[in-house]
């Protein structure tokens, strides 16, 4: 890929504040999304996956505080102003959540959506444009025109759903951010919109960041893949390459531990996720890591280049010579008492 | 259950009961900025108030009708000395002892009036709530007719028709406090208890083949009764400007039966005109002292246990400190 | 062997079936309009269950499988007796569940129990893991005090929650996920039941969770014999954890079988597209692009005729046609055209609320200065973009009068749970009398 990328996230941190601790829930993510490339970002509940998805866009909790480099067209987003980073939000940078009704407003019919959402970012659009392109943009959801004028309580819940994306996509940005778009839909409905979320390149020229849990969509959908876990990427690469051939153990475990058709036998990661306000010291996976060698206790593995655009940040893979034999001994620890079970 | 287990058959006994309590009420710990100033200025207000009615006997100089000391009768109308550090009134009584007594008329009513609102209301709340169906409907129907009436209005009545039978009193008074405050308790319990009936773990306990009152009682209302201090409050706070009012008007506390502020406001109107000021100002301050502080502890309670409105804790954050270190490219 | 009258369930061996369900109804009343609902009535009603015959056998693993408004979650209800049954029976160990009273039902609740699928909110977040663990044998009036504890306790490390110390005075809030559906399975199994309806027990939990509790439900299948009733939208787990699937669809079965069966072999086009829309981690996948459209129809209007008929790659000339599946092909046209060939179209139609309704054979009154001719040149020139379309097998005829297109569609052939190879179908595709159907309707021709 030679053209520049969309958006380039470079050390980027998270963190908010609890009464228990700080919350490190992104902590040092570099990634690069590519034009109207489709990544996946995957890992469990609670790795700082949703966290980052919004960071990009500045949408932070209150209390939270980021730091680092989100690069957009040459500006960093990263300590903008509110008022700044709203005129981004929309014609740039779209956001789809799991949930469609959160930014339908019920009292609301979809043209007026429509209107209100050109009206703001194109204000000399005359009402005729408007339409047009509301209706085509709906058109390539599926939505026919005959509805364009009904209420949201109206349509079904993967309905919604598009009637979501094409909102975002009317205004043609140049990045969609989707976290956990198809989790509350069934199966089916889920599948019709992950092929029109897989065709966004093809029709529009969006890229898309796809958040999710779900390995299996990812692996459908999506191009390329960064894994997440405790609030760092530990791997990324070509979607195909990384399922195919997982080079970090927690990949690998997780692509065991998926249950799909041909699963004759269950496996799952020993341990829970560690939390984000005292993660382990040196790689974060290692008190749950079958592999773990004594270096890995210690010291947080530098990035290793696999080629072809593929990363990973594991000791398996490090050819340092730094690091010396009695380093990558097996890591000897005490059996991971029955209660940290998830 | 046919279960055979590694551990020993000894198990520790539970912790004391009393930490659901503590848990219950764990977001008032949390609670900052303007909603704790509420708190803490309310409840020492209130505090304050409480411990004046409860040692009255110890602190009152004097009796609330107690017109002569030692023989020497009080002076009328003097304005506050050594000897009345608040000044006598028309009929020679202390104003300071009647503000002390008047205390604890007003927290006699308060607590009678909240015991049977609370009593009545938050029971016909859950239960309407839960079962619903015809009941629920005439209930509510029923509530929401007795909460259109200008409760002052209905106050008045109640006291009226009831001074006959029950003698005008503290009694009284509280019922017709209670009257009006019924639908609110009720409505607020009776809402949170549909919204909770709803939740699974409430239908779970009907999968386990509990009775309704088992679950009105474990699943629904611990998670209900959290609503009901600030009521209690912001109750308590209208049941002294009631009565107050009450007395005022001639249908409160007989004199007497005991001290009420209302009383002692309206006997010092005429006063103001001459220009004696002590005979009004002092019942009126402690009428407005007492009623904004339980307001004070209601909204900051309301804010509290509301979760909507709660604000979680937020506390600093220092980057440079909790970080890790960059990562190396290789 | 088509059976015909009496319902018969598939496999049937008398003794050994625990749940005996026949002929079972719910239906929900719908709120109607505002003056219907101070007064009261109800306008229509959601076939949540529409005529469901199956038996659980003991010591099996049964699975529901369906996607929302499938009618899965209110038929592990009905069975349970947690939601009234509108007609039909359910029978417990012999005893019919139906008819019986809340208290006697409650008598019964000892052996059977329900794991819900949220477990965040399935424990009363004002108890503590003892008291919610133990409140079954306080109810039952089975054991109290000291004893209550140590039987928690036991439940607890059955589960996994290990040292039972850590978690027993603890509140939900203080548990994570996975634990505490843990402790729902433990307050489940605690009284010993004989049925576990377990709906949806792992579908909010992360996936190297979900295998965990899925291990945990499987061992105490193996050591306590339980049977279960297995509800969920994922076939992947269906497939795994169950020895009996049947896939649900707007309330009724639509096959029914052996695990193996159903995913060596499915018959149901439903089940062709579920199997094909699950999302698999193999690398060589991409995005299926050959499914159904549309979604579930509105349950208090469904379909006529087989349910699935609209979206159904493989219907034919019986499945149900009707006026409404002409309006959803304009909609799905003009959603992909530009807006002035909409326009022109869509005012030879006019409104299309007039075909909003279930008929087979409807009027289209020209308007606008439009001829009936008009119209059924442009209905001819649609078919002819899309011959593939199933609707048009559904037309049995088109004719032009003055000022009105008349549209006759074939009548409805309802489908039949049949048996077919190892499994039980409900589809005319396979059934013979809806085929000879279509041979009548060739031989009468128009």
């Amino acid at each position: 890929m030679t053209e520049a990328p969309v958006v380039s996230v470079r050390d980027l941190r998270v963190y908010y504040g609890t009464l228990r601790g700080t919350v490190r829930a992104v902590d040092r993510v570099t990634l690069e999304i590519g034009a109207g490339e489709v990544l996946g970002l995957v890992g469990e509940s609670g790795c700082g996956k949703s966290t980052l998805g919004r960071g990009i866009l500045g949408l932070l909790p209150e209390g939270a505080v980021a730091d680092g480099e989100v690069l957009y067209g040459g500006r960093n987003l990263v300590g903008m102003s509110d008022r700044e980073l709203r005129r981004f939000r929309g014609p740039d940078l779209g956001l789809i959540f799991q949930e469609p009704m959160t930014r339908l407003n019920p009292l609301m019919r979809i043209e007026q959506h429509f209107a209100e959402t050109l009206k703001q970012h194109e204000p000399g659009l005359k009402d005729k444009e408007i339409r047009r392109r509301s209706l085509e943009t709906l058109g390539k959801m599926g939505i026919p025109p005959t509805r364009f004028n009904q209420y949201p309580h109206e349509f079904s819940g993967g309905m919604r759903q598009r009637i979501m994306i094409a909102l975002a996509l009317v205004l043609r940005p140049k990045l969609l951010i989707a976290d956990e778009p198809t989790t509350s839909l069934d199966v089916i409905v889920e599948a019709q919109i992950l092929s029109i979320l897989a065709d966004l390149r093809r029709d529009f020229g969006t890229a898309l960041l796809l958040i999710t849990h779900n390995l299996g969509i990812v692996a459908e959908a999506c191009d390329r893949v960064a894994v997440m876990y405790a609030g760092q990427i530990v791997e990324e690469g070509d979607a195909r390459d990384v399922f195919s051939e997982p080079a970090h153990p927690y990949t690998r475990e997780l692509l065991r531990s998926t249950i799909s058709l041909d699963t004759t036998e269950l496996h799952s990661i020993p341990g829970a996720p560690p939390n984000l306000i005292t993660p382990p010291t040196g790689c974060r996976f290692h008190p749950r890591c079958l592999d773990a060698m004594s270096v890995c206790a210690t010291t947080f593995p530098p990035q290793e280049n696999l080629g072809g655009r593929r990363r990973v940040f594991c000791w398996l893979h490090t050819r340092d010579e730094r690091v010396g034999p009695g380093d990558r001994e097996p890591l000897e620890r005490e059996e991971l008492a029955v209660a940290e079970e998830a | 259950m046919a279960v055979t287990s590694p551990t020993d058959t000894s198990i520790q006994p539970p912790r004391s009961r009393l930490s659901g309590v503590r848990r219950a009420f764990a977001p008032v710990s949390e609670a900052r900025g303007m909603t704790r100033t509420m708190l803490w200025l309310g409840a020492g207000i209130t505090l304050a108030f409480v411990l004046i009615a409860v040692l009255a006997p110890v602190i009152a100089p004097y009796d609330f009708d107690a017109f002569e000391a030692n023989g020497k009768r009080f002076p009328q109308l003097a304005p506050p000395s050594r000897d009345h550090l608040m000044g006598t009134n028309v009929q020679s009584t202390d104003v300071l002892s009647r503000v002390i007594w008047g205390t604890q008329t007003e927290l006699k009513v308060v607590i009678v009036s909240l015991i049977i609102s609370i009593g009545v209301g938050v029971p016909l709340g859950l239960f309407s709530g839960y079962f619903g169906g015809k009941l629920d409907r005439v209930l509510v129907l029923l509530m929401d007719a007795l909460l259109v009436f200008p409760f002052l209005l209905l106050a008045i009545v109640i006291a009226f028709l009831l001074s006959d039978r029950v003698g005008q009193g503290i009694l009284t008074a509280a019922i017709a406090i209670t009257v009006v405050y019924i639908p609110l308790y009720f409505r607020v319990v009776r809402n949170h208890t549909i919204s909770i009936r709803e939740e699974p773990f409430v239908e779970a306990a009907r999968a386990l083949g509990a009775r309704p009152l088992t679950i009105i009682r474990k699943y629904v209302f611990f998670n209900v009764v959290q609503n009901v201090p600030p009521l209690a409050t912001l109750n308590a706070a209208d049941a002294i400007l009631t009565l107050a009012a009450l007395g005022f008007l001639g249908y409160g506390i007989q004199p007497t039966e005991g001290a009420e502020w209302g009383y002692d406001v309206n006997r010092a109107v005429s006063d103001a005109a001459s220009g004696i000021w002590w005979t009004g100002l002092f019942p009126g301050l402690a009428i407005v002292l007492l009623v904004v502080g339980l307001t004070l502890l209601g909204e900051g309670l309301s804010e509290t246990v509301n979760p909507v409105l709660r604000k979680r804790p937020i506390a600093e954050v220092d980057l440079e400190a909790a970080s890790t270190p960059r990562v190396e490219d290789s | 062997m088509a059976t015909v009258g009496e319902p018969r369930p598939p496999d049937a061996q008398a003794d050994d079936v625990l749940v005996a369900v026949r002929n079972l109804k719910t239906y929900y009343g719908l709120r109607g309009s505002f003056r219907q609902r101070i007064f009261g009535r109800e306008s229509g009603s959601v076939r949540a269950v529409d005529d469901v015959t199956l038996d659980i056998r003991r010591g099996e693993v049964l699975g529901l499988v369906g996607e929302s408004g499938s009618g899965k979650t209110t038929l592990g209800r009905t069975l349970l007796g947690l939601v009234p049954a509108t007609e039909g029976s359910v029978r417990f160990e012999g005893e019919e569940i139906t008819t019986m009273s809340e208290p006697e039902l409650r008598r019964l609740r000892r052996r059977m129990q329900i794991v819900f699928q949220d477990p965040h909110a399935s424990l009363n977040p004002a108890m503590t893991i003892e008291q919610s663990v133990g409140h079954p044998l306080e109810i039952h009036g089975v054991a109290k005090g000291v004893q209550r504890r140590q039987r928690v306790a036991e439940a607890l490390e059955t589960v996994g929650l290990s040292p039972a110390e850590q978690f027993i005075d603890k509140y939900p809030s203080d548990l994570s996920g996975g634990q505490k559906q843990r402790a729902v399975i433990a307050r489940a199994i605690i009284l010993n039941p004989v049925l576990l309806v377990a709906d949806e027990p792992v579908s909010m939990l992360d996936m190297s969770v979900r295998a965990k509790i899925l291990q945990l439900m499987l061992h105490l299948k193996h050591e306590f014999g339980f049977t279960y009733l297995y509800i969920t939208h994922d076939l992947a787990t269906a497939k795994f954890f169950c020895d009996r699937i049947a896939i649900l669809y707007l309330g009724r079965i639509v096959e029914i079988g052996p695990s193996e069966a159903i995913y060596e072999d499915p018959k149901h086009p439903y089940t062709k597209a579920l199997l094909r829309a699950i999302p698999e981690p193999d690398p060589r996948r991409s995005v299926p692009r050959d499914l159904p459209r549309g979604e579930i129809p509105d349950a208090a209007r469904p379909p006529l005729g087989c349910s699935f008929h609209p979206r159904c790659p493989a219907a034919f000339e019986v499945c149900g046609w009707e006026s409404r599946d002409l309006r959803d092909l304009l909609e799905g046209r003009w959603a992909g055209m530009s807006e002035d060939e909409y326009e022109v179209e869509q005012a030879v139609f006019g409104d299309l609320a007039r075909l909003d309704t279930s008929s087979t054979s409807f009027r289209l009154d020209a308007r606008g200065g439009h001829s009936s001719a008009e119209i059924a040149a442009l209905l001819e020139r649609i078919r002819e973009d899309d011959p593939e379309e199933p609707f048009w097998r559904g037309v049995r005829r088109i004719s032009a009068n003055d000022g009105y297109v008349d549209v006759e569609l074939n009548a409805p052939y309802a489908p039949r749970l049949l048996p077919v190879g190892g499994v039980q179908v409900e589809c005319n595709l396979y059934d013979e009398d809806a085929l000879r159907q279509v041979e009548t309707l060739t031989v009468a021709g128009s």
